[in-house]
C-alpha cells in the first residue's frame, strides 16, 4: 500500500503508547490499572507501534482508545468485534485489540461477540467485567449477579447472568484467560499470552466500578477472603489453592470438587493437573464456571488451543485464485463466458 | 398493439385466433398467408412455471439465443417468495420474461405477446399479464384434475371459454419429452426436468432463432455428463421438430437483428453489474474492495457475485447480520479498503448507526441497498422506490452522504464505479440505490475497455507527513485525508464522537459542533460540483416534464418517445444523482408549463423536490403494487395532464 513505509522496529517504550489525551476515568476506577498494563505491554512485543489498530464499542472501558497512541477506532455500541474484524481482514499485518464491556459485549454486542469467536481471528479482546452499567450510571448488566439490586432492579434483578468464559468456550473460542484488575503484574503476564495466541484471545478482566458497583469483587480481592476464594492456575501443576495451600480442586465422577489435602487421605496426585492445551472443553468449562464461596475463582489461562485463523484460511483461498484463475484484470472478466459482437 | 382480432380458424371444437403480434402489419393479410415469416419489431414472451421447472434458465437462454441473432434484450424474473411452494400451486408460479426488439427497447416489456404455461397455475397467476390475443403455450399434460384442483381451476381452463381470443398451442410436452429420451435410459424424474427445453426448441422454431447457442450451452453446463447433454439436445430438438410439425403453427415470427454500436456485448443482471463496477472500480484505485454484508433478497446476488472474484483479493465477508456488515465495513474502510455493504430496505434500518459513524468518521463506503416492496418485511421479491427518504434521513443527527440511484440493469455498472469514486475522492459515505427489478434483470450491457473508465485519486495522507491532523481538509472538496494503519508518522484514533475541527480529537464544544454539522454537510453538497450536469430527454422548454429517478428509466423513456412520437409536447428528467442533486435541477424545472413526478411509491422524490424547490407545482404519479410501470399507465397519466 502507498504512503507505508517498512521499518525494522526501534526498541520502544511505555511512552511510546501513552496518549496525550486526558484520561478521564473516575478517580480509583480500575481501567486505570488495566491501560498501566497494556501500556506496558505493548512495547515488548516486537511490533512496530504503527501497527497496533485499538477498537472499541461504547461505555466506560471503550474510551480505551483514545487513551493509548496507536491508530484507533471508537466505534458504536456493542459493534466492536465487528469493527475490529473488518481491520484484521483488511490488513493481517495489524495488531488489533479490542476494549470491550460486559455491556457492550454481551448485551448489545452479544451477536458479534460469540462469532469472532466462531471464526478465530487473531484478534486480542478485553473484556472489562464490573458486572454493572457504568456510563449509564448503575444498571445491571449480563453478567450481574442475580438478586442484585441496581437502578433498574430495585426488588433485585430476576436474570441469570452469563459467565463470559463460558460463553467464550461455547463459542468455540480458542483463547480464554480471567485476571483482576488488582493484580497488575499478572494482568501484564496474561496480556502478553494473548498478543501471541494465533487466533482470538478473550481476557476477562474483573474489574471494580467505584462509583456504580464499589465491591463487587471484593471477595476475591480482598487480602482476608481472595486466597480461598481464588486460584491461580498454573499448567501442568496440580490445582491447588488457599490462604495455607491446603486445598486442591478434583475431578469427582462428573463434577469439580474442593478438597483438602491430607484429608481421606488426599493427596496432590488426586488434584486436577492444569491442561490448557487441551483441546476437549469439558474440564476447562468446569474451571471457567467455577464460582465462589463453593469453588475459588479460576484465574490465569483457562483455553488456548491451535486453530488455524481465519484471515490466514481467506489468505490462502485468494493466494490460490491469483495462481489459478485464467481471469487476471476486469477486461478479462468482462469478456469471459459468453460475448458477441456487433461489427 | 393487437387491435383487430383476425380470421378465425379451427381446430377440433376450439375457437383459436392467429396471432398479430407487430406493430405495423395489417393483421388481415397476415393471417390469410399461412407459412409466412412476419417481421416483428419487438415481442415480449413470459415463461411461467413452477418453482422448480427451470423457468429462470430457459428465459435466459432465451435472450442469449436471441442476443446472437443480433436483437436487443431485455430480461426480468418475476418468482416467488417461497424457494418451493408446494408444486402445482398459483404460490409456487415462478416466472421470466424476456423482451427482445430491433430497435432499442428499454424495458422488459409490459404484456407479454406469448406466455408459456407449464401447469394450470401459471396459467392461472399469469394470463393478466398476457395480451389479449396474444400466443398461450400449454404443456396439456400437466392439465389435469390434479392440476386444476392445486391452481384453484373449478373446471378445465382450455375448455371453459376463459381463454376464447388467445391461440392456445396445446402440446402434450411431458409425454414428447419421455418420448423422446426412452432409449437413453435417462428416468422420468431426469426427463421432467427437462420440459422446459421442449417449450424452448417450440419457441426457437416460432421466432426462427438459431439453436446453438443453447446447445454449446448444455455441453459447457454438463460437461462432465454426456447422457444430459444429449437428453437436452433431444428434447430441445424435439420441442422445434414438434412445432414445425404440429399444423397449428401456420405461420412464424422474426425479430430483425437491431442496429446496434459497434463493440462487444454482453448479458449482465443489475446485481453482477453492481458486483463488477466495484471490482472494476478497485482496479481503477488499485486498492483491495472488503464487502461485509449479510444475505437478504434482492441483494444476495450481489454478495454471491463478489465471493466468486478472490483473483483479485476481493475479500468478502459474510457477517452474521446486517450491523456486523457495516460495521466490519468501517473496520475495513478505516484500514484502507474499499469499502462496500450490500442489502435492501429492512437491512438499511438496522445499518442506520452505523452510516452514522462513517460520517463521523469521514471514510469512504458504499452502501447498497437493492430496494424491494416495504415497510417492514413487506414484499421481499417485489420492487419499489420506496426507500428514498430512508436514504436521505434515516439516521439520527445531519448525517448527509451521497445519494446516487442506478437506472438500468447496465447502469448499475457504472453506478457502484461512481459510487466508489465519489466516496473515496470525497471521503464519505455513499449510499446506491438499485431495486428488485433492476437487480435481478438483465440487458444487453456492453462491455467497455478498462482503459476507458476514469482514474480514482483518493487522498491518501503520506508517511511522516509533519502537516498531517486528521480532520484537516482540503480547500476543494473540504475532504480530510486517509491516514491508513501501518503507516508511520499518523497514528490517530476516530470515532463516533464529535471531533474538535482539523485536531480530531474529541470535542463537545457548542461552536465547534455546529461548524462540524456544516462542514460535513457542506463537504457532500460541494460534491455537485463534480457530477454531471442533468439532462433532458426531448425539448429543453415545453408543456410538460416528466420527472423520475431511479430503476423506472427505461419504461418511462418508452412512454415519453411513444408521447413524442405522436406529437405531444413532452419532455423527460431522470435523476440518477440525487444527493447532492445537479446543480441545473432547478432551473430545469422552471422552463416547463407542469410536471409529473412519477414514482413507485406515495410520492417521495415529489417530496424531497418540494423542500428544494417549493416555488414549483408537481403533479404525481404513483404506484405501489410491488410492478413496475406500464408504458400505457405513464401515457395516460401524462396525456390526462396534458388535455387538462
Amino acid at each position: 500500500m502507498e504512503g507505508q513505509i517498512k521499518t525494522q522496529p526501534v526498541q520502544l517504550t511505555k511512552d511510546d503508547f501513552v496518549s496525550d489525551q486526558m484520561v478521564k476515568w473516575c478517580p480509583g476506577c480500575g481501567d486505570h490499572a488495566i491501560l498501566h498494563s497494556v501500556e506496558k505491554v505493548f512495547p515488548e512485543l516486537g511490533i512496530p507501534k504503527e501497527n497496533f489498530v485499538v477498537v472499541s464499542g461504547i461505555g466506560c472501558s471503550s474510551r480505551f482508545p483514545y487513551y493509548m497512541n496507536t491508530y484507533g477506532i471508537h466505534g458504536i455500541h456493542g459493534r466492536a468485534a465487528a469493527i475490529a474484524s473488518g481491520v484484521k481482514i483488511s490488513n493481517p499485518e495489524l495488531s488489533v485489540w479490542m476494549i470491550t464491556g460486559d455491556g457492550d459485549c454481551m448485551a448489545i454486542g452479544g451477536n458479534h461477540f460469540i462469532h469472532v469467536l466462531r471464526r478465530n481471528l487473531d484478534i486480542n479482546i478485553l473484556l472489562f467485567n464490573n458486572k454493572i452499567y457504568g456510563l449509564t450510571k448503575g444498571q445491571y448488566s449480563p453478567t450481574t449477579p442475580m438478586g442484585s439490586v441496581t437502578k433498574t432492579s430495585p426488588q433485585g434483578t430476576i436474570e441469570h447472568p452469563f459467565n463470559p468464559g463460558e460463553l467464550v468456550i461455547g463459542a468455540q473460542g480458542t483463547f480464554f484467560a480471567r485476571v483482576l484488575d488488582t493484580n497488575p503484574k499478572m494482568m501484564t503476564d496474561i496480556f502478553m499470552d494473548a498478543a501471541r495466541h494465533k487466533g482470538t484471545s478473550l481476557v476477562e478482566v474483573l474489574q471494580n466500578c467505584v462509583i456504580f458497583n464499589n465491591k463487587v469483587h471484593d471477595l476475591i480481592t480482598n487480602k482476608a477472603t481472595k486466597d480461598d476464594n481464588t486460584i491461580i492456575l498454573e499448567e501442568g501443576k496440580p490445582m491447588i489453592f488457599g490462604k495455607d495451600n491446603d486445598k486442591g480442586i478434583r475431578l469427582n465422577g462428573l463434577a469439580l470438587e474442593v478438597v483438602r489435602l491430607g484429608e481421606n487421605g488426599i493427596t496432590e496426585k488426586d488434584l486436577l493437573v492444569h491442561d490448557p492445551d487441551h483441546s476437549d472443553t469439558g474440564i476447562q468449562m468446569m474451571i471457567a464456571g467455577m464460582t465462589p464461596p463453593a469453588f475459588p475463582m479460576a484465574l490465569g489461562v483457562i483455553r488456548r488451543v491451535k486453530q488455524v485463523t481465519y484471515e490466514v484460511l481467506l489468505e490462502n483461498q485468494i493466494a490460490h485464485a491469483r495462481e489459478t484463475s485464467p481471469i487476471k484484470n476486469m477486461d478479462d472478466l468482462l469478456r469471459s463466458g459468453n460475448t458477441w459482437s456487433v461489427e | 398493439m393487437l387491435s383487430k382480432l383476425p380470421p378465425e380458424c379451427r381446430i377440433g371444437q376450439r375457437k383459436l385466433y392467429y396471432p398479430y403480434l407487430c406493430r405495423n402489419s395489417n393483421p388481415e393479410e397476415m393471417g390469410q398467408r399461412p407459412g409466412q415469416v412476419i417481421e416483428l419489431e419487438d415481442v415480449v414472451i413470459r415463461f411461467a412455471g413452477d418453482s422448480g421447472d427451470g423457468m429462470q434458465l430457459t428465459g435466459s437462454l432465451f435472450s442469449d439465443a436471441a442476443a446472437q441473432e443480433g436483437n436487443v434484450f431485455a430480461t426480468f424474473p418475476d418468482y416467488p417468495a417461497e424457494i418451493r411452494a408446494p408444486q402445482g400451486t398459483v404460490a409456487g408460479v415462478s416466472g421470466y420474461q424476456v423482451h427482445i426488439g430491433s430497435k432499442p427497447i428499454h424495458t422488459s416489456g409490459d404484456l407479454a405477446d406469448v406466455l408459456v404455461a407449464m401447469n394450470p397455475a401459471s396459467l392461472k397467476s399469469n394470463l393478466k399479464w398476457t395480451k389479449k390475443g396474444g400466443i398461450i403455450i400449454v404443456d396439456t399434460d400437466a392439465f389435469n384434475d390434479k392440476g386444476f384442483e392445486r391452481a384453484g381451476y373449478a373446471k378445465d381452463p382450455l375448455e371453459s371459454g376463459e381463454l376464447d381470443g388467445y391461440r392456445v398451442i396445446r402440446a402434450p410436452i411431458t409425454n414428447l419429452v419421455r418420448e423422446s429420451v426412452k432409449d437413453l435410459g435417462v428416468d422420468h424424474k431426469v426427463a421432467g426436468k427437462s420440459r422446459n427445453m421442449f417449450a424452448l426448441g417450440m419457441l426457437y422454431y416460432l421466432f426462427n432463432i438459431n439453436m446453438e447457442t443453447t446447445m454449446s450451452f448444455f455441453e459447457k453446463k454438463f460437461r462432465s455428463n454426456p447422457l444430459i447433454v444429449e437428453a437436452n439436445r433431444r428434447v430441445l430438438t424435439a420441442g422445434y421438430d414438434y412445432a414445425d410439425t404440429i399444423e397449428v403453427i401456420s405461420n412464424t415470427f422474426n425479430v430483425a437483428p437491431a442496429p446496434l454500436n459497434t463493440g462487444t456485448y454482453r448479458n449482465l443482471t443489475g446485481n453482477q453489474a453492481t458486483a463488477w463496477g466495484f471490482m472494476a472500480a478497485a482496479e481503477k484505485a488499485g486498492r483491495q474492495i472488503f464487502l461485509g454484508s449479510y444475505p437478504i433478497t434482492p441483494a444476495t446476488e450481489i454478495l454471491q457475485e463478489l465471493s466468486y472474484h478472490k483473483q483479485f483479493g476481493v475479500k468478502v465477508f459474510q457477517a452474521e447480520d446486517e450491523i456486523a456488515g457495516i460495521t466490519s465495513a468501517i473496520g475495513a474502510s478505516y484500514t484502507g479498503s474499499i469499502a462496500v455493504t450490500t442489502t435492501s430496505g429492512p437491512g438499511l434500518s438496522l445499518k442506520s448507526e452505523a452510516i452514522g459513524l462513517a460520517v463521523m468518521t469521514e471514510l469512504p463506503l458504499v452502501i447498497v441497498d437493492v430496494q424491494r416492496g416495504g415497510p417492514s418485511t413487506g414484499l421481499p421479491t417485489k420492487s419499489e422506490q420506496s426507500d428514498l427518504l430512508q436514504a436521505l434521513y434515516g439516521r439520527n443527527g445531519e448525517a448527509p452522504v451521497i445519494i446516487i440511484a442506478a437506472q438500468s440493469s447496465g447502469d448499475c455498472f457504472y453506478a457502484a464505479f461512481e459510487a466508489t469514486k465519489l466516496s473515496l475522492e470525497h471521503m464519505t459515505p455513499v449510499i446506491l440505490l438499485t431495486d428488485g427489478y433492476l437487480a435481478n434483470g438483465s440487458e444487453m450491457f456492453r462491455i467497455p475497455s478498462m482503459k476507458d473508465m476514469p482514474a480514482i485519486h483518493p487522498p491518501i495522507a503520506q508517511a511522516n507527513d509533519p502537516d498531517y491532523k486528521p480532520y484537516l481538509r482540503d480547500e476543494e472538496k473540504l475532504r480530510r485525508q486517509w491516514a491508513v494503519p501501518g503507516t508511520e508518522g499518523l497514528r490517530h484514533r476516530v470515532g463516533g464522537l464529535e471531533k474538535w475541527d482539523i485536531t480530531g480529537h474529541v470535542s463537545h464544544d457548542p461552536l465547534n459542533h455546529q461548524r462540524m454539522c456544516e462542514l460535513r454537510e457542506e463537504k457532500v453538497n460541494r460534491v455537485a460540483n463534480f457530477i454531471p450536469k442533468q439532462e433532458v430527454v426531448g425539448p429543453e422548454e415545453n408543456d410538460l416534464l416528466v420527472v423520475s429517478w431511479g430503476g423506472t428509466r427505461g419504461v418511462i423513456l418508452e412512454a415519453v418517445q411513444q408521447m413524442q412520437a405522436e406529437g405531444k409536447k413532452v419532455s423527460m428528467m431522470h435523476l440518477r444523482h440525487i444527493y447532492p442533486l445537479p446543480l441545473n435541477v432547478e432551473e430545469i424545472l422552471g422552463r416547463y408549463k407542469k410536471i409529473i413526478v412519477c414514482e413507485l411509491n406515495l410520492g417521495q422524490l415529489v417530496k424531497y423536490l418540494k423542500i428544494n424547490f417549493p416555488q414549483y407545482k408537481y403533479h404525481q404519479l404513483n404506484k405501489i403494487q410491488g410492478l413496475p410501470f406500464m408504458v400505457k399507465e405513464l401515457v395516460d397519466a401524462c396525456n390526462a395532464l396534458l388535455e387538462d
